[in-house]
């Protein structure tokens, strides 16, 4: 059961938020061509080991979170806030000096090594992907 | 002669005796007691029936991993069928009862089927029962009936008590936390935290647990037993210097001043990803009041597993007998207890350990003998046994266990034969050197292969007990829940796990890593406490870890009769033998994981504790290979079960599931509406006048819409602002239709799609001022839509300037139908506000409503879902209920009444207005009817891929209206609306009636199916008695749709339950838009 920390709320327990979708997927502009929009809601990829994943913090403050999760672990190295605006403005709010322990999920860090521990940890770091559009 | 309680030892208090009942006697123990002492106190040995053969069983362990001993406690609601004896704490009045057994365990027929015992091998299921009379399938379906009623262990509580309970609970407990007291229990859950958590409190857990909280760790420590300690209690020699139980007592108190936190009655049942420890806690007491257990998800910083050893039997014939335990459970009965298993006692092994045994049972007066394997083996352990009174038979195994009949067969005589190591026909482990008798040094030694050893029968010895000790399992379950592999140690003759292979965070000490001797397990205690505070605080651990003592026990499994059969068991539980192993793996189970399927071995409650190892080693004997090539099962949690209800914790019935009502619920409730339940919302489900069903109820309402009018609470609609400078953007891209144009002032119909062109829900928006707009959404749709355009705005469209707000729960929502619906609204807000021209067809205007006592605000929508003139009024919920009563009189001086959801139902599908029932996730905008609304000049979500082709086939189901073909011909298509058929239904109406989930079939085609796919050629969403059109209408999906079947008669299906063929009903498809299809009403 994964502990996500909320920027806005905290750790929180994984049953107050829901799965929303694949956060390295691009979606294409409205009006692109029926191939494309396939690509995107139909063929995704499904790595073992570290993946975007957006996230709804759906019990809560209902933030669009982006989580780096992985997918034999569970663990999670960062999360920050999808809707850069909110990121933005959460970062030029918050105190430059406040030793949060969550402090690093305003932007995806490098998983602890932790996640290497065991041998099916092991994998790609995660790839910073920034939000479509 | 079987157990009784000796006149001294234990940590029992004797003078505080419990009383309890076992099978409806009444007996007592003493505090301290478990279910399983307190039996074997009295001389009970036979307490339960084989799983299959219905063999007397007696308590073969003194612990969770108990093979023999289950039984039923309480009764009614509160029945916990398969508790383990052993395990249960004895509280005064507790009830326990025998079970799989008719009429008693003391007497049970079901014992013929140990004489049938050969028809029940391994897999006899599925040899037995297939192909017998040559029907496959039906067959077996027959058969499996009659195995399901034979089969099963104890019955779950009584449901019929559950619902008495649930009664109850909801009398006696009005108010929050009365709907979790439905089966008259309690559970809790909570979540924990702490730096440190120890898993056991026996001698490695304390050690580490007092060093981590040295160290500063906020430490919280398990024990599944009452009592924490471990196998030290009340034993007689000493650890660290001190007595063994001042020793407990001293670390309990530590722990208690440095704050650590100490949990008996509680098991860590699963391991998780990040080290999260999922833990059950019992009760005290498992009849009294208060919640019958906690439910804990702990989240520590590291753990440590200090789980201790399993024992493992030997297996032999007859070794299931009332009578035959493990020999470390002997031990605890007599020290820990001060109950004696009997008064002779034969103790075999090929371990050390079990002369503590030996010591122990002879020091409380019981004739040992101990028959070891090894010879020469047994150190000082052996010295102290001899010299207590105990006699030793150095190489020698025990071959058969002897009962008598006239005491359920209970262990009588044991015989001992000498291991015949050379046996030529032992196949032998590729991997391994040949066997080789066993070593005779001072320490024993392992005797290598395979440890199944082959021998006859040299001497009889009379005992009325065996105790059993085939060596140590660390018990490593938890650790193996995070997916990691244990490698088998030939030292220990067991699965360990490598120290590099433990996940970070985690660490075994103790008997759980091996270290079976206290001196060593308390070392290892510390070091892993001191390790885990060190770490904690960033430092390195330390110091090294302790070392340990070599290992001395000899590989042995089974010893096999050399001439003869008997049956022996490796898994008692599920009466699994020693043949059907070898059997399995001469039919091809040679996997483990199959061999584990096909015979069931540790697939019981106990999940192969003890004798799981044993089977696979008798299958990497039965196959020529080693046991690390055979390899192990997988642990899974939970380690022991755990009572479902706990999952679900005070989260049941309305607890679970919230019921919302709507603002408009109590006035209705008063006015003597009938609710029903539409997701998790009551609504009034009909207005009930005297005299009235559902039936008549729901056709005079929605008459009365078509007539004059009628008002319906519609409070739960979806209602979500939309507010900023690019809202009218973003809805243009939401919905498939245009807003970006809609005046303020007015709303508009529109439907949005997800990404795959699929309708997602439809609804209307109302737009407020420029820069505001108010969308409904359908009841059932709201929190998905709702999720929906948060995304959207997060995540898709960053860029736009636009909020999305629900205000679902702000407003209540009155909707006024029909042909008199102006007038009444005239009576309640001013005339001019709702006349055709300031309020004309998708207007809205925001103005006031005369209510009792003065004017509150409204908001009134020209808009129509039953395809009459119509108005939603909506208010701020507050005020809700004044609003319905002034419209509720306003209504009925117009000749209307109010109507519920069925009228509404009824309304919809003679308008051909689409529901969630239609709109279930797998239809298009074609297929709803809606297929011209999409704008062809913008884009819009899903644009793309509602263009693809299999979408776009004309052969798709589509809408239609189905109407039985008796009720065509009384009222052909186009008829005169408001045409009715009689309030009274006549026969023939019965007759021609269908209910939703129908199948439409095509009487024409080859088996009078028909369909794309052979499964029919549609279905029904929707049924109702129609006022309109008169007699029985349908609403629902039709391949071509009415283009391809308009007049044309198909008949309609609707299965059974059990796969019969059915009703069927003739009937006509028509088009869904026969009512006002040119909308004059609603624009009137």
């Amino acid at each position: 059961m994964m502990q996500i920390h909320c920027p806005f709320c905290g750790p929180r327990d994984q049953d107050e938020f829901v799965y929303v979708g694949n956060a390295s997927v691009v979606y294409p502009p409205l009006d692109a061509p029926r191939e494309v929009w396939c690509d995107a809601v139909f063929y995704h990829d499904n790595p073992r080991g570290w993946v975007h994943e957006l996230w709804q913090h759906v019990h809560g403050c209902r933030s669009f979170l982006v989580i780096v999760r992985h997918t034999v672990t569970h663990e999670i190295a960062s999360v920050r806030l999808a809707h850069p605006g909110e990121a933005a403005a959460m970062a030029a709010t918050a105190p430059a000096t406040d030793p949060a322990p969550d402090a690093a999920a305003a932007a995806p860090a490098a998983p602890t090594t932790a996640a290497s521990a065991t041998a099916e940890a092991a994998g790609e770091p995660p790839v910073r992907v920034e939000p479509a559009e | 002669m079987t157990g009784y309680r000796l006149r001294s030892g234990g940590v029992v208090d004797r003078t505080q005796p419990l009383r309890f009942a076992w099978d409806g006697t009444r007996y007592t123990g003493l505090a301290g007691d478990t279910l399983g002492s307190a039996m074997m106190a009295n001389g009970i040995h036979t307490v339960a029936r084989g799983f299959k053969y219905h063999r007397p069983r007696g308590i073969m362990t003194a612990g969770v991993e108990e093979t023999g001993a289950l039984v039923t406690l309480g009764r009614g609601a509160r029945r916990e069928p398969n508790a383990k004896a052993p395990a249960v704490e004895l509280v005064e009045g507790l009830e326990a009862w025998g079970q799989n057994a008719w009429p008693s365990v003391r007497f049970d027929v079901g014992r013929i089927n140990d004489v049938m015992g050969r028809f029940f091998a391994a897999g006899f299921y599925y040899k037995t029962f297939f192909g017998i009379t040559g029907r496959g399938t039906g067959e077996w379906m027959l058969f499996e009936r009659l195995i399901r009623a034979a089969a099963g262990m104890g019955r779950a509580a009584d449901p019929a008590d559950m619902r008495a309970g649930a009664g109850a609970g909801a009398g006696a407990g009005a108010g929050a936390g009365a709907g979790a007291r439905t089966a008259g229990e309690t559970w809790d859950l909570a979540h924990d935290h702490c730096d440190v958590l120890v898993v056991g409190a026996g001698p490695a857990g304390l050690a580490a647990a007092e060093a981590a909280a040295a160290g500063g760790a906020d430490v919280l420590v398990i024990e599944q037993d009452f009592e924490p300690g471990g196998r030290l209690i009340g034993r007689a020699d000493g650890v660290e210097g001190q007595p063994a139980d001042t020793w407990i007592a001293d670390r309990v108190a530590a722990l208690h001043r440095a704050g650590a936190r100490l949990l008996t009655r509680a098991t860590a049942f699963g391991l998780y990803d990040a080290n999260v420890v999922g833990v059950f806690q019992r009760a005290p007491d498992a009849n009294g009041a208060g919640p019958s257990g906690t439910l804990r998800i702990v989240r520590p910083e590291r753990v440590i597993l200090a789980t201790g050893g399993l024992e493992r039997p030997i297996v032999c014939g007859g070794n299931d007998r009332p009578g035959v335990l493990l020999a470390g459970a002997a031990e605890r009965y007599v020290a820990r207890w001060g109950v004696t298993p009997g008064a002779s006692c034969l103790v075999a092994t090929a371990d050390d350990a079990a002369y503590e045994t030996a010591a122990t049972l002879a020091a409380a007066g019981v004739a040992v003998t101990v028959a070891d394997v090894r010879i020469g083996a047994g150190g000082p352990a052996r010295e102290a046994a001899a010299a207590a009174g105990a006699r030793i038979h150095d190489g020698m195994v025990p071959v058969r266990v002897a009962g008598r009949w006239t005491a359920h067969h209970a262990v009588q005589a044991v015989a001992l034969g000498r291991v015949a190591d050379t046996d030529p026909e032992r196949p032998k482990a590729p991997d391994t050197p040949a066997p080789e008798a066993p070593a005779s040094s001072a320490r024993g030694g392992a005797l290598a292969g395979t440890g199944i050893a082959t021998a006859a029968i040299e001497r009889w010895v009379e005992a009325d007990c065996l105790a059993l000790s085939g060596g140590w399992s660390p018990a490593i379950h938890l650790v193996c829940h995070r997916g990691v592999k244990p490698a088998f140690d030939p030292a220990q003759g067991a699965f360990r796990i490598a120290e590099d292979a433990c996940p970070e965070g985690l660490a075994l000490a103790g008997a759980a890593d091996a270290r079976a001797d206290t001196a060593d397990a308390v070392a290892d205690g510390r070091h892993a406490g001191e390790t885990a505070a060190a770490r904690l605080a960033g430092r390195p651990a330390p110091r090294a870890r302790p070392g340990v003592t070599a290992p001395t026990a000899a590989r042995l499994y089974e010893v096999r009769w050399r001439d003869g059969k008997t049956k022996a068991f490796v898994d008692p539980q599920h009466d699994v033998t020693a043949d059907d192993v070898r059997l399995a793996a001469r039919e091809g189970y040679v996997s483990v994981e199959h061999m584990k399927r096909y015979t069931t071995l540790g697939m019981a409650t106990d999940q192969g504790k003890t004798g799981g190892l044993v089977g696979l080693a008798l299958l990497a004997e039965a196959t020529g290979r080693s046991i690390p090539e055979t390899g192990i099962t997988t642990f899974r949690p939970p380690y022991t079960p755990v009572p479902i209800a706990a999952f679900a914790g005070r989260a049941r019935g309305a607890d679970w599931q919230p019921e919302r009502l709507t603002p408009l619920h109590d006035v209705q409730a008063e006015a003597g509406a009938v609710f029903t339940d539409a997701g998790r919302w009551r609504r009034a489900w009909y207005h009930r006048r005297p005299g009235e069903g559902i039936e008549t109820a729901y056709v005079r309402e929605a008459r009365t819409v078509r007539e004059s009018v009628g008002m319906v609470d519609v409070s739960t609609l979806g209602k979500i602002d939309v507010m900023g400078p690019d809202a009218a953007e973003f809805l243009n891209r939401v919905y498939v239709n245009g807003f970006a144009k809609l005046p303020v002032g007015r709303c508009r119909y529109g439907v949005m799609l997800r990404d795959d062109g699929i309708v997602l829900d439809d609804g209307v928006s109302w737009r407020l001022a420029e820069d505001r707009f108010w969308m409904t959404t359908t009841t059932a749709e709201a929190a998905k839509v709702m999720h929906w355009l948060e995304y959207l705005i997060a995540w898709r469209w960053p860029e736009l300037r636009v909020h999305v707000a629900s205000s679902t729960d702000q407003w209540a929502g009155i909707a006024v139908a029909g042909p008199r619906a102006r007038s009444a609204l005239s009576r309640v807000v001013a005339a001019a506000a709702v006349d055709g021209e300031a309020l004309p067809f998708m207007g809205i205007v925001e103005t006031r409503a005369t209510v009792a006592g003065g004017t509150v605000p409204v908001r009134i929508g020209r808009v129509s879902f039953s395809g009459e003139l119509a108005y939603e009024v909506h208010v701020p919920a507050g005020w809700g209920a004044a609003v319905w009563q002034a419209l509720a009189t306003a209504v009925a001086a117009e000749g209307g009444a109010p109507y519920g959801t069925e009228a509404l139902g009824a309304l919809r599908i003679e308008k051909g207005h689409v529901t969630v029932a239609e709109l279930d996730g797998r239809t298009t905008l074609a297929d709803a009817g809606l297929g011209r609304m999409a704008s062809t000049k913008k884009a819009f979500v899903g644009r793309a891929l509602m263009a693809r082709e299999g979408l776009l086939e004309e052969s798709r189901p589509q809408l239609a209206h189905v109407v039985p073909i008796a009720a065509t011909d009384a009222a052909p298509a186009g008829g005169e609306p408001g045409t009715q058929a009689d309030a009274g239904l006549t026969t023939e109406a019965v007759r021609t009636r269908f209910g939703g989930g129908a199948i439409l079939c095509d009487p024409t085609a080859p088996g009078g199916v028909g369909g794309r796919a052979g499964h029919g050629i549609g279905w029904i969403t929707g049924v109702t008695e129609s006022p309109s059109f008169g007699g029985w209408l349908g609403i629902g999906f039709v391949e071509g749709g009415p283009a391809a079947w308009e007049g044309r008669e198909i008949l309609v299906r609707e299965p059974t339950v059990d796969g019969g063929k059915g009703r069927e009903t003739r009937a006509r498809v028509l088009s869904p838009h026969r009512l006002d299809p040119d909308g004059a009403r609603m624009r009137a």
